[in-house]
């Protein structure tokens, strides 16, 4: 029988959380935890409410009933305002940018740099954009153009550095890497490893098992809004994990 | 300090790097051109029928300005609710209910209380004028944003009901003279600076100009950006003094008329000399205000969070919602000052007529509309200028008022907005395919 490694008071616990649209239960009393320094795999068909599940915790949905804690002090998230100001950053599977502005105006959105007078401090984004790009991309030259004229990889860049910029001790990745090269999968796989040993801890959601099975220390897999079980990684082959998601059967290491 | 300049490709034609350098919006440049070609094309045409081309002169291009003023405004406020994808067909029939308040408030209600021609009377009325239009534009925000209903229906629905009751308002009647302090905003002789302050304004804008670029340069410096060239810095700032000091010589170059003089001279106590007194008109009070909304718009639209949202609103509405920005009370506020310029578009219109009429502002939410378009503002949303608006507005207007110059009637006159309207948008299509 397997059980969570992790003791102590978890990052983030989301318990007991149910959401529902229009009589449709999305997500059905799902409890999953996060602790610092691990990544912790949501996995499931399309449809199965990772995705549900976790925007209640990045404060895109309001949740129906349950209970949100982070570092044990329960927390109620009703904006993506909210979670910003619990350190929760997320990198949406659509990269939620504005394709008509730049990639700092992008990184700062909502959050910019204001000098005296209330006037925005173009310059000074650009410069803060600059440094942290020069670690995360080196390669990342456009910085005056609209981020629509940016490639898959760049743009996907400039929605990581808008997470990261900001101190996130949480991480949410909604399938980081579907519309990226192998390049740039692998920069992604050593920026995760990277953040992972800074002690953040990250939810990521992903469709490819290999992945899961690489960057994962523990995987939550759901089925139809309800959660299947959580397994940690290592113990456990892709197999089981497959059987998980595609036949809702839970192995017996699950817990 | 070694200073980088901006990368030029030595490859590259002349022009391009020319256009590198100075970082001139080439979109700028071709409504720029288009107007230019507009102009000349009537004066051309003149010049070739009558033999003396009446466009360009003093007299024709500042009364193209102070007619300009009214749709420019109101342009200036369309672009935002255009970039964050709606649209107001409300803004004529609001500028007429406006107009029609202010019109029965100071000639109907408020003397009643003072007296005519008390001094409080223009206050309160402007206020009054800029009160309703920013309650009833918060209004339509309300709706849209709040209640879900589209903006299309919303603002049609307002076209209909606020012409209504502008109607209502007065059963139909005209409201003459307005207050003789009121109607100085309206422009004319006396609604405009003269000379010397018209100087004082140019001259200004001179130095706005030359503080602009050196503090472009200094903000560049402290983060080690490349900076432009400086014969590109000396070219801009040449050019920009250069138009601020052309048009105060153009406006100050057109002279009261002779009847107007007289009555001047008389009430101040000068003989008229026999060649006749030459007072500029100066730039006239409607084009001040259309210039300081559009520079207030500029830098709202450039420099404050705020206008950074309704950029970010209209290039995609979800991440603005996702990245914390309260999208739904952004678009009430973008719908209250769409109706404060319209309110002070109303100012404008009625004092520029003496009057109030039940028609004032008729078919102008599709000239502002128009205008905003011609000025490249996306209907798609996420992109706009307000100098494009302006602009366009200017482009609208010179067309009219040369078509009237040369004689078209007004049959005409609507065909070719028309296809000057569908044209602009075709090529501005046509450009943005080449550019991505």
């Amino acid at each position: 029988m397997g059980r969570n490694p992790n003791t102590g008071t978890p990052l983030v616990e989301m318990r007991d959380i149910s959401i529902a649209f229009g009589g449709i239960k999305a997500v059905n009393h799902v409890s999953v935890d996060l602790y610092a320094g691990e990544v912790v795999g949501l996995l499931g068909h399309n449809g199965a409410g990772k995705s549900t599940l976790i925007k209640c915790l990045s404060g895109a949905y309001q949740k129906d009933a349950g209970q949100i804690f982070i570092n044990g002090q329960e927390v109620e998230i009703n904006n993506p305002r909210d979670a910003r100001k619990y350190n929760i950053e997320t990198i949406y599977q659509t990269l939620a940018l504005a394709d008509n502005l730049d990639a700092a105006s992008n990184l700062f959105l909502g959050r910019e740099i204001v000098g005296p007078g209330g006037f925005v401090d173009d310059t000074a984004m650009e410069a803060e954009t600059r440094k942290i790009m020069a670690r995360l991309n080196p390669n990342f030259r456009k910085f005056n153009v609209p981020v629509s004229a940016l490639s898959g990889g760049q743009r996907q860049s400039v929605a990581i550095a808008r997470a990261v910029y900001f101190n996130a001790k949480i991480l949410i990745m909604d399938e980081p890497t579907a519309a990226l090269g192998p390049h740039e999968t692998q920069m992604v796989a050593e920026l995760i490893q990277e953040l992972k040993s800074q002690g953040l801890g990250i939810f990521l959601i992903e469709h490819d098992i290999h992945a899961v099975m690489d960057l994962c220390d523990r995987a939550v897999v759901m089925k139809n809004g309800e959660k299947v079980g959580t397994v940690n990684v290592n113990e456990v082959t892709d197999e089981d994990i497959l059987g998980m998601i595609i036949l809702g059967k839970r192995p017996p290491q699950a817990y | 300090m070694a200073q980088q300049t901006t990368n030029l490709d030595p490859q590259a034609g002349a022009l391009t790097r020319f256009l590198r350098a100075t970082e001139i919006d080439t979109r700028l440049l071709g409504m720029v051109a288009a107007l230019l070609l507009i102009w000349v094309g009537f004066h051309l045409y003149g010049v070739i029928l009558n033999g003396k081309g009446a466009f360009l002169t003093p007299r024709n291009l500042w009364n193209i300005t102070v007619q300009t003023a009214s749709v420019g405004i109101m342009a200036c406020g369309m672009t935002l609710v255009i970039i964050t994808r709606n649209i107001d067909l409300s803004v004529g029939s609001l500028l007429g209910f406006s107009a029609m308040m202010m019109g029965m408030f100071q000639v109907e209600w408020y003397p009643q209380l003072v007296g005519l021609g008390h001094w409080s009377i223009v206050v309160l009325t402007i206020l009054l004028g800029l009160a309703v239009g920013t309650a009833v534009g918060a209004f339509h925000g309300w709706l849209v944003a709040y209640r879900g209903i589209p903006a299309f229906i919303v603002t049609l629905g307002g076209l209909l009901v606020w012409r209504g009751a502008a109607f209502l308002l007065a059963r139909g009647r005209t409201i003459s003279p307005v207050d003789s302090n009121f109607a100085l905003l309206g422009g004319g002789p006396y609604g405009s600076v003269g000379a010397f302050w018209s100087w004082v304004i140019g001259l200004a804008g001179c130095a706005a100009v030359l503080w602009l670029i050196w503090a472009g340069r200094r903000s560049r410096a402290r983060h080690d950006f490349p900076q432009r060239p400086m014969w590109a810095e000396y070219f801009l700032a040449a050019l920009g003094c250069g138009l601020c000091l052309g048009t105060t010589l153009l406006v100050n170059s057109y002279p009261w008329p002779k009847g107007i003089v007289d009555q001047y001279a008389q009430r101040h106590g000068i003989t008229v000399p026999e060649e006749g007194l030459f007072i500029s008109h100066g730039f006239a009070l409607p084009v001040l205000i259309l210039l300081v909304v559009a520079i207030v718009m500029t830098i709202i639209m450039n420099r404050t969070r705020f206008g950074r949202y309704v950029y970010a609103i209209g290039g995609n509405p979800d991440a603005a919602l996702l990245a914390g920005i309260n999208v739904k009370w952004m678009i009430v506020k973008i719908f209250a000052l769409m109706g404060f310029l319209t309110g002070l578009s109303a100012v404008v219109a009625s004092a520029r007529l003496n009057s109030a009429t039940n028609a004032l502002g008729t078919l102008d939410e599709l000239y502002v509309i128009a205008a905003a378009v011609i000025g490249g503002t996306s209907l798609a949303g996420g992109v706009g200028t307000i100098y494009g608006a302006v602009l366009g507005a200017l482009v609208m207007q010179s067309l009219q008022s040369g078509m009237v110059l040369i004689g078209f009637d007004a049959a005409i006159q609507n065909i070719v907005v028309g296809a000057v309207l569908v044209l602009a948008v075709y090529v501005d299509t046509l450009y943005r395919k080449r550019v991505k």
